[in-house]
């Protein structure tokens, strides 16, 4: 047994400790956002947050996540509430077949917590070894750019509340 | 006595003007000229010093650290202002030669001229052709960063006095033309003892421990005599495939800056590289009975099946989880991964290599077919990353276990952010250069 920090919430999982965490997530946890693309590292469908950082769970086994924190696309908003991050990609209509757009975001949202404006070369940089088998390359770079200045502007309003109050 | 000193000095020192002369037309130089003059620059890897990361081909910039100091590559596209636009033939040829530029001054032996010495006038005709074809970049040189007295140039007249041998290649007729056509190539214009051989506290190569391995940018240059370090020895036909595609499947995939240098030579005549491999192979000597015999064994351990699952240390579990599902299934290179009993970052005498490829990967090359191999920066600790080592020296090497593993690690974190920022690049060699340019 071994506990795992997942948005926020402990579970107690039983595997071994050279599982790969994205089996943990979407067979014990039943977090399905991130997606199995190819198992080797090499797609970047199955990208989340550790500790602020995008990894490839497909290839990060469950001895690394000793104490660490994992962000799931579900941990960042919801349906009905949505992170920017989430909001820019349906406002860009960003997805075709959406399979390797859970990937694209976390690594997207791991880039814009360390690097809140970008340039296009430091998306595409940070994006490089995420595949998109339908081709929305344009559009997941345009969401990416909404999204940081969505999140600008959501940063702008609470330090304006804030200094309101 | 004194006058005479002074004299001798001065003779030593200075070196005159080479007057300007209004940057030729492209057109002056004729195309096939040019066309070898590019083979010769790709041969010469000239673009990975003389181009920073996304800038200008040859605009120079690079900052190349030495153990002296900071020393920033010069721009070589024909921009009268800040390139060598004014230089004639004369000049260039002078700087190749003998490390001057054309207005007279010493240039550090970070342009490897100590190999360059050795290139044909022809050739040289060919190179300057080439360059001074290129589109001309304003780009003014940056100040190097070296304090006194090494950065009083005239001391750099020193250091060629001792170590600068201005001979042509003298060809050795008991050899094949192709031997000594890679003879040639690889003491001049290819340079490859500029990285592979050892330096002394001067910073010249040791003439005596050539190709006996050396430095380079936090990367270590294996040996490639007989003290090489590679589990399978390697052999001509195995040097062409490596040095022509950039992999073999008994010894891996370049990376780091030998990527570049691959990537380079898969553009250069097919005579050419084979010459350079026949040449190396004869360096690298016929291996000794016990020497094939631990080839033959490392490849036997590459063929049976995985042990991985039978231990349990932290290393050992990180390699299942991470580093199996590539490097230990039945897919050939280059797209799977090198079975590492076979690799020899793994065998050779410090895990520098091993470190810095499993700390940033191997990324594609854009446009192109390329292995690829993620990086673990952000998924292991410094900790985490010498457990997995020490686990694959001990299980894919015959060598003594290596020690203070973690520290390596911990520079090569800090060192292999600055070199991706830097380097031209690619970090990767394409798979199949043959595709290029096909629909
Ligand atoms: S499934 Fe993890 S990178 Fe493809
Ligand atoms: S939207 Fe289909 S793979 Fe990217």
């Amino acid at each position: 047994m071994m506990t795992l920090k997942v948005n926020g919430r402990e579970h107690q999982v039983d595997a071994d400790p050279d599982t790969p965490l994205l089996y943990v997530l979407r067979d014990d946890i039943k977090l399905n956002a991130a997606k199995f693309g190819c198992g080797l590292g090499q797609c970047g469908s199955c990208a989340v947050i550790v500790d602020g950082k995008a990894i490839l769970s497909c290839i990060t086994p469950m001895v690394l996540l000793e104490g660490k924190q994992v962000t799931t696309l579900e941990g960042l908003g919801s349906v009905s509430e949505p992170a920017p991050i989430q909001r820019a990609f349906i406002e860009e209509q960003a997805a075709q077949c959406g399979y390797c757009i859970p990937g694209m975001m976390m690594r997207a949202q791991a880039l814009l917590l360390k690097n809140s404006k970008p340039t296009d070369a430091e998306i595409r940089a940070a994006l490089e070894q995420h595949l998109c088998r339908c081709g929305t390359h344009m559009r997941i770079l345009r969401a990416v750019r909404r999204a940081a200045r969505l999140m600008e502007a959501a940063d702008a309003s609470s330090t304006t509340n804030r200094s309101a109050q | 006595m004194l006058i005479v000193g002074v004299a001798m000095a001065f003779a030593i020192v200075w070196r005159p003007v080479i007057p300007a002369i209004d940057p030729p037309a492209p057109y002056a130089f004729d195309a096939a000229l040019i066309k070898r003059g590019r083979d010769l620059a790709a041969i010469g890897n000239c673009n990975e010093c003389h181009t920073v990361r996304g800038g200008k081909n040859f605009a120079g910039g690079l900052p190349v650290p030495t153990p002296f100091g900071t020393i920033y590559s010069s721009n070589i596209t024909p921009d009268a202002e800040t390139g060598i636009g004014q230089w004639s033939e004369a000049a260039f040829r002078r700087a190749m030669r003998d490390g001057v530029n054309r207005k007279g001054e010493h240039l550090y032996p970070t342009f490897p001229y100590d190999h360059f010495t050795h290139v044909s006038d022809e050739d040289d005709r060919a190179l300057y052709a080439f360059l001074m074809t290129r589109q001309p970049v304003h780009a003014p040189s940056r100040e190097n960063q070296i304090s006194f007295p090494l950065n009083q140039r005239p001391v750099i007249a020193g250091w060629k006095l001792l170590f600068l041998r201005r001979d042509s290649y003298q060809p050795d007729a008991t050899r094949s033309a192709e031997w000594n056509r890679g003879a040639y190539l690889v003491a001049g214009l290819a340079h490859c003892g500029a990285c592979h051989t050892p330096r002394n506290a001067l910073g010249a190569e040791r003439v005596n421990a050539q190709f006996a391995g050396g430095d380079v940018d936090n990367w270590l240059a294996y040996a490639l005599n007989d003290r090489s370090h590679a589990p399978v020895p390697w052999d001509a036909d195995a040097l062409y495939m490596y040095l022509r595609s950039g992999w073999h499947p008994d010894h891996g995939t370049a990376r780091g800056p030998m990527a570049q240098v691959v990537s380079n030579l898969s553009s250069v005549p097919d005579s050419d590289v084979r010459a350079i491999a026949v040449y190396m192979a004869d360096i690298s000597g016929t291996p000794t009975p016990d020497r094939k015999q631990e080839g033959e064994a490392a490849l036997a351990q590459a063929r049976s099946p995985s042990q991985a699952s039978q231990t349990d240390t932290a290393g050992a579990t990180i390699y299942v989880g991470a580093c199996a599902s590539c490097h230990e299934t039945s897919r050939p290179l280059p797209y799977g991964g090198v079975n590492l009993a076979l690799s020899t970052a793994v065998s050779s005498p410090d895990p520098r290599n091993l470190a810095n490829v499993v700390l940033s990967g191997v990324s594609a090359v854009e446009g192109e077919r390329s292995p690829i191999m993620p990086g673990f920066a952000d998924s292991m600790n410094d900790a985490q990353m010498a457990a997995l080592l020490n686990y694959l020296r001990a299980r894919f090497s015959k060598q003594p276990a290596w020690t203070g593993v973690e520290k390596t690690v911990a520079d090569a974190r800090r060192a292999v952010t600055v070199y991706l920022q830097t380097s031209a690049g690619p970090r990767n060699a394409p798979a199949d250069p043959t595709q290029r340019d096909k629909p």
